[in-house]
């Protein structure tokens, strides 16, 4: 019940706040225009629809999950609204869950808007639904969740600036990291290669969660990789709230 | 006595600067406070007040030392079921209502939402916030705030409430209600430490006081010995003083005169030349416009804590 009113306070902040409608909006009117941009091309509509679609809704998916995830505690402590929760019978894990949950619901509303209009649109243009869709975009958010984890660790700790910066870089690193470990086996010397492995292995690999290239192009789908995709997604989630909480217990609000 | 709030050798380590180094704030803190009484936590700004009860409330972990509140370890959590707590110059969730902020803090309570919503009522209505209970809190005042503050400090019906600097930020009238409000829990039975610097309420409201000067405590007493009805001096104005009665009024004061626009003003250093002057006065024919003992106030006491023993 703690966890719960915490998580839902950080989603009616998500909510009441302004800023994420313009965004929603922003997103919404790209996501339709990739229609208009469809009818340009021939036989290719329902593809474009798609992957521009689902490009869209990550894209803004992962933006809206730093901006808000680095504020989550960070903004909590500088404007000392931690003070009078802290001071009630709640552990420290149980806030920062809280929080954590509050923002995955506030995405999955998000998103799930995104999608939704993604899924009606190549419905109206294809003439039958793509089920493909749903699982790309389920795949997606759970890469979604692992920035928001991300964010959340970095925002235990470090100011809000740098938080943004160091969640940003490890949302490119991790889409592209799927190329660096095939970097590191074509060119780099031994110890480059070392260095790259070890980089591979410590940042989270979220090109495993792109499908939807195979969905868009109507390609089957390998179902022991979406499985294999969500458990170290969900792993990786787990090792990072735990840091988060475990540097999270330790601090003082000063 | 029933001990509330224990603590014992409570120190307080803060990493500051470049080179973090580690800076004492609080110096081997001992201090009990008893079941139902109103304890005053005095000291000027940056005596470590605020660093006391934030340990007390979890928000920042001890050096060194315990401190326990009910007979529980602070560290624990279960230690804040039986706490209220109102944080120096309160700062809310702005999107939330009052109303909305006071259900959310009874939740964390685990209050049953019957509990919840005749509590937040109550103390909607004794912090005379019912009007503004829909309103956003950024649209909320600051002494709306100070208000709100205490109704969620006293959400989970506490038996110890901690109050940091209660009356900062108030109007006269708010201030007022304040004191009456504390009081009243006072007469409800519950325990109330509270910090502050605004000597003039501490005097009305406390029964003991504790005074912290740099990190330490300076000393804790009743209120009532602290101030002892000890006349320190006793000030006289007289009228119509005729030059010979001013000389033997200069004598007894040891000082010169002080002429005001109601007469003439004598400090006297103590009770027994007081009667003397008055003696004198009224043989001389003058006119006693005005007796007025001093006592030593609680600033007095403060100030000479603060100022006589700074390591």
């Amino acid at each position: 019940m703690k966890i719960q009113a915490i998580a839902l306070n950080t989603f009616r902040e998500a909510v009441r706040d302004r800023i994420l409608y313009s965004v929603l909006a922003f997103a919404l009117l790209l996501i339709a225009a990739s229609a208009i941009l469809a009818s340009l091309s021939i036989g290719q509509e329902g593809k474009i629809v798609k992957d521009l679609g689902l490009a869209s809704s990550s894209l803004f998916g992962t933006f809206i999950a730093i901006f808000l995830g680095i504020g989550l505690v960070s903004k909590e402590i500088e404007r000392r609204t931690i003070y009078a929760i802290i001071a009630k019978p709640i552990h420290r894990f149980q806030f920062l869950l809280g929080k954590y949950i509050g923002l995955v619901l506030t995405l999955l509303v998000t998103v799930g808007v995104m999608v939704l209009l993604v899924v009606g649109l190549a419905w109206a243009v294809d003439g039958h639904w793509t089920p493909g869709l749903l699982a790309a975009a389920g795949l997606d958010f759970l890469a979604l969740m692992i920035v928001t984890a991300v964010a959340i660790l970095f925002s235990t700790f470090s100011t809000p600036t740098l938080s943004a910066i160091f969640s940003l870089a490890v949302f490119v690193i991790g889409r592209l990291s799927g190329d660096l470990r095939w970097f590191a086996e074509q060119f780099a010397g031994a110890g480059l290669r070392r260095v790259i492995q070890v980089l591979y292995l410590i940042l989270p690999d979220l090109s495993r969660f792109q499908i939807g290239s195979q969905v868009v192009h109507g390609l089957p789908l390998a179902p022991a990789g979406i499985a294999w995709a969500a458990l170290y997604g969900a792993a990786y989630i787990l090792v990072l709230l735990l840091l988060a909480i475990g540097i999270f217990q330790r601090r003082d609000f000063k | 006595m029933d001990p509330v709030i224990q603590i014992e050798g409570l120190c307080k380590d803060f990493r500051v600067g470049f080179w973090r180094r580690r800076t004492r704030v609080l110096h081997d803190l001992t201090l009990t406070v008893h079941r139902g009484e109103i304890f005053g936590y005095l000291g000027p700004n940056g005596a470590g007040k605020t660093t006391t009860l934030k340990l007390l409330t979890g928000l920042i972990l001890p050096t060194a030392g315990s401190a326990r509140l009910l007979g529980q370890d602070v560290r624990l959590v279960a230690a804040k079921q039986q706490i209220g707590f109102l944080p120096e110059t309160p700062y809310f969730y702005d999107y939330l209502t009052g109303r909305e902020f006071l259900d959310l803090c009874g939740r964390l309570f685990r209050l049953p939402t019957g509990v919840r919503r005749d509590r937040i009522a109550r103390l909607l209505h004794l912090t005379a916030l019912v009007e503004a209970a829909d309103r956003q809190l950024r649209k909320y005042s600051k002494g709306m705030l100070q208000r709100l503050g205490l109704a969620q400090a006293l959400i989970n019906d506490p038996s110890l409430v901690i109050l940091d600097e209660p009356m900062s930020g108030l109007d006269p009238l708010g201030r007022k209600a304040m004191r009456d409000i504390i009081l009243g829990l006072k007469a409800e039975g519950r325990t109330i430490f509270f910090s502050s610097h605004i000597l003039p309420d501490v005097e009305v409201l406390c029964d003991r006081v504790g005074i912290l000067v740099g990190g330490r405590l300076r000393g804790v007493g009743r209120l009532d010995e602290i101030l002892k009805t000890r006349t320190e001096s006793v000030e006289l104005i007289l009228d119509r003083v005729s030059s010979d009665l001013a000389i033997v009024l200069r004598d007894l004061a040891q000082a010169p005169l002080l002429s005001q626009p109601d007469g003439v003003l004598v400090r006297l250093p103590d009770q027994e030349r007081a009667d003397q002057a008055l003696r004198a006065a009224l043989e001389a024919g003058a006119r006693v416009v005005g007796v007025a003992p001093q006592r030593l106030t609680l600033e007095d006491h403060f100030l000479r804590e603060v100022q006589g023993k700074t390591p």
